[in-house]
């Protein structure tokens, strides 16, 4: 397997813990865009802890999945209950789904009006109505975490996309999230960039942090994952450990997959 | 072996000046001016076209008289200067007139009032267009001052017989002085807090145009308060917007149906005010100011509610303000100026006794409104969608999303657009004269070509009005170069 980003760091797993504890259950999900049937009987439990990844062909439902998890997507049937709050069209119950829930996107989304800190700071202070000093330190905390902390003062058109996708992290940790969403982080990067977002990635998860993450990194899948499911026409068609789920794929579809994003 | 190929430089060549040809005015006359025969033949005409246009209006500025008393005697004096058939300017006519270009028929020994309220509008401005920079708030509170003061002693000069000549006008000034030193140390202190002059500025304003009892600013500041208290009471249970649109009815019933009853209780009570000046007094700038600068800082927000509205999931909200916009861009202003005069009095509860200035504010604030939504739509259109998405991830609510993220955004991309709508409002306010408002261009020239003395005037009132206008719609453009080059520095 030649894998231009294969993580080579040794990964320290004393902090990664699956507790009984769970933290997103979903019971027979479906979901339509208009008459397509994108989702269909979504089943899937995701404990404290875990450290998930999702990968499939394009257009197979993955991103609809996990913008489900934070209602950025209406589901129309079955039930997601995240750290306990079903998501109904209780606004109550969204915001605070949102508020424990971080999401990374493609495209970092970062504000292009504002600071790299008042980004991190902006959510804080509108929504959990931080002090605006204190946001500061936990926003220059975070951004020391992800390695860009002398960036603070810039805007983000003047950084590179893997920094700006680093301050995307740090913008989401700010808002001390118990879960965090990713969907394709790399996938919009320049190739030497991705090892920096990757690299922070593992550091989130070393602390402990439940993570689904959307990515066709699969060095990072085999590194830090500890369960990876496979998605096929807005269904999971698999779901293994890693190394099973690389090593000996069952369906004729992962099959399929694994060997043209592996290119054997 | 070296090739043919292979070349090796061995001293370099040092800069050179390009040809003559290639410099200076010559390159560029040719290039702009004479690059091709029809370019030429162009040139040639503009050249021509600008000789005679100076030929023949040159010697009528130069002749120009500034002290007569009537046309006659300007004709007088321009023939015994410069000869039988000479022409010259009449500006004797704009030396005499000035103050109802300015001020209509205001009393004139009331013109601090107006004079005041002009001064503090610029202070009221200043945290607005030059938000957070305390150098530039300063220095416009303190030109402001500096600038009111010294009108105020200009207009107390010119009518002696009002305020200068009693000790009021003295103390008047004294007060001018106090308050705009304080505003200046205000803003160097905390330019913030001038934003609090900005909010209450709508309020001072009018009290000091329209005087009477104080009540009535106070009662139109407590539907303000009105419109806060219902959406924070309602806003747990009914959600962001649905308590917004409680807020709003409310607050409108407040304004329209129960405060003049309010009021007038309140002020028989305590009867506190000044001199009332009737709307029918008011004209030329003032007037223009009075309804330009009041429909632009009213259709702004109207028109950022619209444009959502129009982008709303509510197919009601969303239905209004499609019909509200494209029925306002559908019909002439004049049309509904003419409601503004006649029709508006049908459908407002028959005890509000809106006067006209107040109604033909409010129509010409719902055209530019209408206009504005449509180039503020544009600017939302191009915000990515991931803007909103990052938002709603973070747990930003409605409103908060929409302040913090979509309009700075938004209104970055459309003020061009707005810049523009709002000159063209500016202008648009001499058309009140067609409901028989005394604007600058046509109801104060009218009343001034009416005067004997006057008689046959021509060019002369449009040039002074041209120039006042294309002083103030000039800034505005600039203003807006400026902003737009500094957020654009600021977010590249
Ligand atoms: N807003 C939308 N409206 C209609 N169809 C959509 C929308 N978003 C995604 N889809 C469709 O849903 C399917 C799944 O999309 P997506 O979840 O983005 O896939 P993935 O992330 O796996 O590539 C795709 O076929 C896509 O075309
Ligand atoms: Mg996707």
């Amino acid at each position: 397997m030649s894998d231009p980003h294969a993580i080579t760091r040794e990964i320290d797993r004393s902090h990664m813990q699956v507790s009984d504890e769970v933290a997103i259950q979903i019971t027979s999900m479906n979901k339509w865009y208009g008459a397509f049937h994108v989702l269909r009987d979504i089943n899937m439990t995701v404990n404290r802890g875990e450290r998930i990844v999702i990968c499939g062909p394009s257009g197979s439902g993955k991103s609809t999945l996990i913008r489900c998890i934070n209602r950025l997507e209406e589901h129309q049937s079955g039930h997601i209950i995240v750290d306990g709050t079903e998501l109904t069209n209780d606004l109550k119950n969204i915001d605070k789904v949102r508020s424990e829930v971080g999401m990374v996107f493609q495209h970092f989304n970062l504000f292009p009006h504002l600071t790299i800190l008042e980004n991190c700071t902006l959510a804080p202070i509108w929504v959990r109505k931080v002090p605006r000093k204190e946001a500061e330190e936990t926003a220059m905390h975070y951004l020391s975490k992800v390695k860009i902390p002398e960036q603070a003062h810039k805007y983000p058109g003047q950084l590179s996309g893997g920094q700006q996708q680093r301050v995307a992290i740090a913008r989401s940790l700010c808002m001390r999230p118990r879960i965090m969403l990713f969907d394709e982080p790399t996938s919009a990067l320049d190739p030497e960039m991705i090892k920096e977002v990757l690299d922070t990635m593992i550091e989130l998860a070393e602390e402990g942090m439940t993570m689904l993450c959307v990515t066709h990194e699969m060095g990072f899948a085999q590194a830090v994952a500890n369960r990876v499911i496979f998605m096929d026409q807005g269904q999971i068609v698999e779901q293994n450990e890693p190394k099973e789920f690389f090593n000996n794929p069952q369906s004729d579809r992962t099959k399929l997959f694994l060997s043209q994003i592996l290119g054997h | 072996m070296p090739t043919k190929a292979a070349f090796v430089r061995k001293d370099m060549l040092a800069p050179q000046e390009p040809p003559v040809s290639e410099r200076g005015a010559i390159k560029w006359a040719r290039e702009n001016l004479f690059s091709g025969p029809l370019n030429t033949f162009l040139t040639i005409v503009g050249v021509l076209a600008v000789f005679l246009i100076v030929k023949s209006a040159l010697p009528w500025l130069l002749n120009g008289v500034w002290n007569a008393n009537s046309m006659a005697e300007c004709r007088e004096i321009v023939a015994a200067r410069h000869g039988e058939g000479a022409t010259g300017a009449c500006w004797a006519m704009v030396r005499e007139r000035w103050h109802q270009y300015l001020f209509g028929f205001y009393p004139q020994e009331l013109f601090w009032r107006p004079t005041m309220a002009f001064g503090l509008m610029f202070v009221a401005l200043a945290p607005v267009l030059y938000f957070g920079n305390r150098t530039i708030n300063m220095r416009m509170t303190a030109v402001a001052g500096v600038l009111t003061i010294l009108a105020l002693a200009g207009v107390s000069a010119s009518f002696p017989q009002t305020i200068a000549g009693s000790e009021a006008g003295g103390l008047a000034l004294l007060a001018a002085v106090i308050v705009f030193a304080g505003l200046t140390a205000v803003a160097w202190m905390a330019p913030r807090r001038l934003l609090i002059l900005t909010l209450l500025y709508p309020a001072i304003g009018f009290y000091l145009l329209w005087g009477g009892s104080i009540w009535g600013p106070v009662g139109a500041l407590a539907g303000f308060a009105i419109l806060a208290v219902v959406y924070n009471l309602t806003k747990a249970q009914l959600g962001v917007v649905v308590a917004t649109g409680a807020g709003v009815v409310v607050a409108a019933i407040w304004w329209l149906v129960v405060q003049s009853h309010v009021t007038g209780a309140l002020h028989s009570i305590l009867p506190l005010g000044t001199a009332h000046v009737d709307s029918d007094e008011f004209g030329g700038f003032l007037l223009a100011f009075v309804i330009g600068v009041t429909a632009i800082a009213a259709s702004l927000p109207m028109g950022i509610l619209l444009a959502l509205g129009r982008r709303s999931d509510m197919p009601l909200i969303k239905a209004l303000s499609v019909g509200f916009i494209e029925f306002i861009r559908g019909v002439p202003l004049i049309t509904m100026l003419f409601t503004a005069s006649l029709l508006l009095q049908y459908f407002l509860p028959p005890r509000s006794n809106f006067d006209l200035i107040l109604r033909v504010i409010i129509l010409v604030t719902f055209f530019s409104a209408a206009y504005i939504a449509e180039v503020i739509r544009g600017g939302l259109a191009a915000l990515p969608r991931g803007q909103y998405e990052a938002a709603d991830a973070l747990g930003l609510d409605y409103w908060q999303a929409q302040r913090l993220i979509v309009m700075p955004q938004a209104l970055k991309i459309s003020i061009p657009g707005i810049v523009s709508s709002f000159i063209g409002l500016f202008k648009d306010t001499t058309l009140v004269a067609l409901v028989g408002l005394h604007d600058p261009l046509q109801g104060v020239t009218k009343v001034v070509r009416a005067a004997i003395e006057w008689k046959g005037i021509y060019w002369e009132p449009y040039i002074f009005v041209g120039l006042i206008f294309f002083a103030c719609c000039f800034s505005m453009s600039r203003y807006s170069m400026y902003l737009e080059r500094k957020l654009k520095r600021d977010h590249r």
